[in-house]
């Protein structure tokens, strides 16, 4: 039986190491409010986008445009937003699994976020880019993202450019998902919701008021907002799995507070076990001792 | 009848608020807004935000995007908007030269790099000018 020394220690270890996930646990939780703020900061951006697209959905021709031109697919570009440090539970374990279904042919991945680079390595994927994550998500940043895939797609390098990352679907569940971003296939309105966000709910544009005018014209300004469309979609879709990202570490974390503070109970109650059976020894001992010299 | 001013980009409500007039880096130069403007919808190159707030005037680096002007409303859409006292000319000229560090030993053209030392450049053109 172990001495009560050395569970002593052990008591002291775990009840540290609850101490960290603990602490590890709050700081997920702040982040990820922050990342949920900051994508609802976006909704004044989303409405005036909505309606300055609105305007030129009606007056252009939309087939057109490159950037909403179908293609024959050869090759598809996929964005994956993973995460770059672990200790999120099955996150990225849920994320893999998803984007291991890609054609591993005719797939060529970009990533964001060390875990999903590793993972798509490991696979045998094609990486053709890899963008360094920042704890605090900007836009300057996650522009550069969507403007290389803009160039690859323009390039003919990719027919279609797909984004897979972790759905924010709420603090205990996120779902890995797979969505089409070029071409781009129909407007949308813009949405900055994170929650239960379905494609078929959002309604499309609505049909806009007055008769504006365009400088240089209408097509010209859609050639300049169709870019600036897709890097605010690709924003999003950073800010919600930074989101996920942070919820599933806080349950990952909470789950291993709750697991070393249910061991330090375990060990507690083995400890006194331990010292009340040394105790009860030394009496017996004790008592022989005066029995035999009697 | 003033005119109301708003600053969004996907981050943040930068600006809003009534001002007498604005001047804009439009696509095809820098255009003056006042109160009665007609409808209009045009894009905004990267450049200088000119603002005349109660007889005092005011400037922001901003990037490019877009503008609706309608009803007295001016709404501008842009991915930066900073106002020159907020740009901390040592940090912006440091960032900079990191970004055009970056983008000569990388050898080939880094995205990341060349979106910083576009937005640094910005930064800095307003910062200058409007020190004097």
């Amino acid at each position: 039986m172990a001495n009560t020394r050395d569970i002593r220690r052990r008591i002291k270890s775990v009840r540290n190491t609850a101490q960290i996930t603990k602490a590890m646990q709050m700081v997920a939780a702040s982040k990820m409010r922050k990342a949920q703020q900051l994508a609802l900061s976006g909704r004044p951006y989303a409405e005036l986008m909505n309606s300055v697209l609105a305007h030129c959905a009606v007056r252009c021709d939309l087939e057109a445009h490159p950037l909403l031109e179908k293609r024959e697919v050869r090759r598809t570009g996929v964005l994956l937003i993973s995460t770059d440090k672990g200790l999120c539970g099955g996150l990225n374990a849920n994320l893999l699994r998803e984007a291991a279904k890609l054609d591993r042919d005719r797939t060529r991945i970009v990533t964001l976020g060390r875990k999903g680079r590793q993972g798509m390595a490991r696979l045998g994927y094609h990486l053709v880019a890899d963008f360094e994550m920042r704890d605090t998500p900007g836009i300057a940043h996650s522009k550069a993202v969507s403007q290389f895939l803009i160039e690859e797609f323009l390039r003919g390098a990719i027919d279609e450019v797909e984004v897979v990352y972790s759905e924010y679907v709420s603090t205990i569940t996120q779902r890995p998902v797979r969505r089409t971003l070029l071409p781009i296939q129909r407007l949308r309105r813009l949405s900055t919701r994170l929650q239960g966000d379905s494609e078929d709910e959002e309604p499309a544009l609505e049909s806009p008021a007055g008769e504006p005018t365009f400088e240089p014209s209408a097509a010209e300004v859609l050639n300049a907002l169709l870019p600036h469309y897709l890097h605010f979609q690709v924003f999003q879709c950073y800010l919600e799995a930074k989101a996920s990202e942070q919820s599933a570490r806080m349950v990952a974390m909470k789950n291993a507070t709750d697991n070393a503070l249910q061991i330090v109970k375990d060990l507690t109650l083995q400890y006194n076990k331990v010292r009340q059976a040394s105790i009860t020894n030394e009496l017996l001992e004790i008592s022989t001792a005066q029995l035999a010299m009697a | 009848m003033p005119l109301l001013l708003e600053i969004v980009t996907p981050e943040a409500k930068t600006f809003s608020g009534d001002v007498e007039s604005v001047v804009l880096p439009g696509a095809q130069g820098e255009f003056g807004v006042l109160p009665g403007h007609e409808h209009l919808i045009t894009g905004i190159e990267p450049g200088e935000l000119e603002i005349t707030q109660n007889g005092q005037k005011s400037w922001l680096a901003v990037g490019s995007g877009f503008v609706e002007i309608r009803n007295d409303r001016v709404a501008v859409l842009t991915d930066m908007a900073i106002r020159v006292e907020d740009i901390d000319e040592n940090a912006v000229e440091e960032a900079r030269r990191r970004a055009e560090k970056a983008i000569a030993d990388a050898g080939h053209p880094d995205e990341a790099a060349r979106a910083t030392l576009q937005r640094s450049l910005a930064q800095l053109n307003v910062k200058r000018r409007r020190r004097h």
